[in-house]
């Protein structure tokens, strides 16, 4: 076994558990490359047969690529797709340009708590990783999150050995992170072990390439060559800059990434 | 530096509070150029502006500050370099109150650096923290000894601590493989050798890191493979898991415990890998049996040769980590690989304190926060289990009350 089986050994071992604690549960697809290999993971645990749903939150202000990477392989890997839409908050006109916080927690935080409510999911598979990101550090493999999407990181329960959080209180749903202990170079090697398809947005044409991708108005792309998969994890081994350094929420406000959590985004 | 094969090894530091541990995390950074960009710099001007040499505990004390305040930091900053590989350190706070936290975060470390201030010696939070490192079985350790600076680098001082260190780790079965004088704030024997101790001729804290392993399974040991659940799929029935010990191939002889019941394996079955032959043991798989069983999920499939223990009762170390205490005969939950079964604690026939060891009371009532107790648990089936000291994922527990774990544990025998 090498790093890499060691590491997809132990997601997979995460993923079964939550499926097993929990059944009614659901794995929130962005598209992105994190998501994108933990639903490649998810398919690995269960033989090619997910037996929950996959759930995509639609802002409506994401990239054509990925809609169309979503269709493509949603039907070519027979998910079950559920496609959240806040459309009430849209029929209104929120939109980006009239306040980021309000739109990500209308089209995203709140959608998410509309799709949770109409299927009842008891937990949700995430993609995050510890190093993201630092208060992601925190992050245990099972997070509880009470009715209003709270967590309360300064009074987690220990968790070790694998042993995870079995139990829950009727009105909390569970985080299950199984990457979190993978690095972004890891996925990139990862994906380019498994042969894993990705977006093309991550993918440089005339010198530019998105390194974390959202939504297109709040998406920046850094400057790069790197136009292959081999490419980017060479790109990975010598780069200085932060992974989500062209991400709005965390660049325009300090605060917003942490504002985000404690109203219960991602 | 081009790293070949990015392995990351997780480390903690652990030790009392102001031995030194940010000053050594800062200095690891500064010395192996991992520091995010401007960072350095930013450092050294605050600390001319305050007219005060430059200090790394300021460093790590703004990294923390703006983790807790959860501003966006760099990726890098929580990982450092070497030539031989990238290291990660785990968040594990060292007050009394976060043990809960240095608990899981140690839990997840492959090496761990026991901090100790040679003026001070070792003090409350070394020792608590050095036990809970054997409690999880932490095997790869280095003790640094640290401000050497202050007691004018003297090898007397060094050889008086370690042998007070040493002495508290023989007694609980840590065997450090390395001790070193060091200084964080100076550099000392960090990343180059210390020219103000040549009495030295050990490696640097570097040097030592590079020479521990990656964590590596037992694949030697006797098999172990605990069921995780059974799935069936196109008409299989697949019995899933992770191979906790050991190894396993298409048709060798299993024993499904506790059931005894006896079989072989017939397939190996990963998704998109027909026609496995072997798995060893950190592998999450899939087999089918030879043999039509009945299987649950906390089955324990092991080998014919060294078979694990089966009993309702074991005897274990426990450690406390929950405010309100446990008391005798109080209905909690076991969980050791994927078995999980309804307990009590029946005797505490020693309780300790964890950070001086001290023995405070035989055949106790209770156990309170931090406290170790020996102690013998019922549970209400047979559990499967081996010695902690054979093989670890399967002799050691949780214990579970309500709603979340409490308590973590070791079986003795």
């Amino acid at each position: 076994m090498d790093y890499l089986d060691e590491l997809e050994s132990k997601s997979i071992y995460i993923i079964r558990e939550a499926y097993k604690q929990y059944r009614n549960i659901a794995m929130l697809w962005s598209i992105g490359k994190d998501s994108t290999s933990l639903l490649w993971l998810c398919r690995k645990a269960f033989y090619g047969k997910i037996p929950f749903p996959v759930v995509h939150l639609d802002t409506s202000y994401k990239f054509r690529e990925i809609y169309e990477f979503r269709d493509k392989y949603a039907k070519q890997w027979a998910l079950n797709l559920i496609v959240g839409k806040n459309e009430e908050a849209l029929a209104r006109g929120i939109c980006p340009e009239k306040g980021k916080l309000q739109c990500c927690t209308e089209l995203k935080t709140n959608c998410l708590k509309a799709v949770i409510a109409k299927n009842n999911f008891r937990a949700l598979l995430l993609g995050i990783r510890r190093d993201e990101h630092g208060i992601r550090a925190k992050e245990r493999y099972f997070s509880p999150r009470n009715i209003d999407f709270q967590w309360d990181y300064k009074n987690q329960p220990p968790e070790l050995w694998d042993q995870f959080k079995g139990k829950q209180q009727e009105e909390q749903h569970l985080r299950i992170h199984p990457l979190l202990h993978w690095t972004e170079y890891d996925i990139w090697a990862y994906v380019l072990r498994e042969k894993i398809p990705i977006v093309s947005l991550y993918f440089a044409k005339n010198g530019k390439r998105y390194r974390s991708i959202g939504c297109k108005t709040c998406c920046n792309p850094i400057e790069s060559n790197a136009d292959s998969v081999e490419k980017i994890v060479e790109e990975l081994r010598t780069t200085e800059v932060a992974e989500r350094s062209g991400r709005a929420q965390d660049k325009e406000q300090a605060y917003m990434m942490q504002k985000l959590r404690m109203l219960g985004y991602m | 530096m081009a790293v070949k094969e990015k392995e990351h090894m997780k480390i903690v530091i652990v030790g009392h509070v102001d031995h030194g541990k940010s000053t050594l995390i800062g200095r690891l950074f500064f010395d192996t150029g991992s520091l995010p960009e401007g960072k350095a710099e930013e450092l050294k001007k605050t600390c001319e502006a305050m007219g005060r040499e430059l200090e790394f505990g300021f460093l790590m004390d703004s990294l923390e500050e703006e983790r807790d305040q959860a501003i966006t930091i760099d990726t890098t900053q929580s990982f450092f370099k070497t030539d031989k590989r990238n290291y990660v350190i785990i968040d594990a706070p060292g007050h009394k109150e976060f043990i809960r936290n240095m608990v899981t975060g140690a839990s997840l470390a492959e090496a761990a650096i026991l901090i100790v201030d040679a003026s001070e010696g070792v003090q409350e939070q070394t020792k608590r923290h050095a036990y809970i490192l054997s409690l999880l079985g932490l095997k790869q350790v280095i003790v640094a000894l640290n401000k050497m600076d202050l007691v004018q680098y003297k090898q007397e001082k060094f050889e008086a601590v370690k042998k007070e260190i040493h002495e508290f780790l023989d007694s609980i079965g840590v065997n450090p493989e390395f001790t070193i004088p060091i200084s964080a704030k100076e550099g000392d024997n960090i990343a180059k050798k210390s020219e103000n101790m040549p009495w030295y001729d050990g490696p640097t804290v570097l040097k030592s890191l590079d020479s521990f392993n990656m964590k590596k399974r037992q694949t030697g040991n006797a098999l172990r493979f605990p069921v995780q659940d059974v799935y069936h799929i196109d008409g299989k029935r697949i019995i899933v898991g992770r191979i906790e010990s050991g190894k396993m191939a298409v048709g060798e002889p299993l024993l499904l415990l506790p059931n005894n019941s006896e079989t072989a394996v017939k397939s190996i079955e990963v998704f998109l890998k027909p026609g496995m032959k072997k798995a060893v043991a950190g592998h999450s798989i899939g087999i089918t049996t030879a043999d039509p069983l009945f299987v649950d999920r906390g089955n324990v499939f092991c080998s014919k040769q060294g078979q694990p223990s089966m009993s309702n009762e074991l005897k274990a170390n426990l450690f406390w980590m929950s405010k309100q205490p446990i008391k005798l005969n109080e209905r909690l939950t076991l969980k050791c690989a994927t078995q999980q079964v309804g307990c009590i604690v029946k005797e505490i026939k020693k309780r300790y304190n964890s950070s001086s060891l001290e023995l405070l009371e035989e055949n106790a009532e209770q156990l309170n926060e931090t406290e170790v107790g020996e102690v013998v648990i019922r549970a209400d089936k047979p559990v499967v289990f081996d010695d902690f000291n054979q093989i670890q994922e399967t002799g050691r527990f949780v214990l579970e009350r309500g709603l979340d774990t409490v308590a973590g544990g070791i079986i003795t025998k």
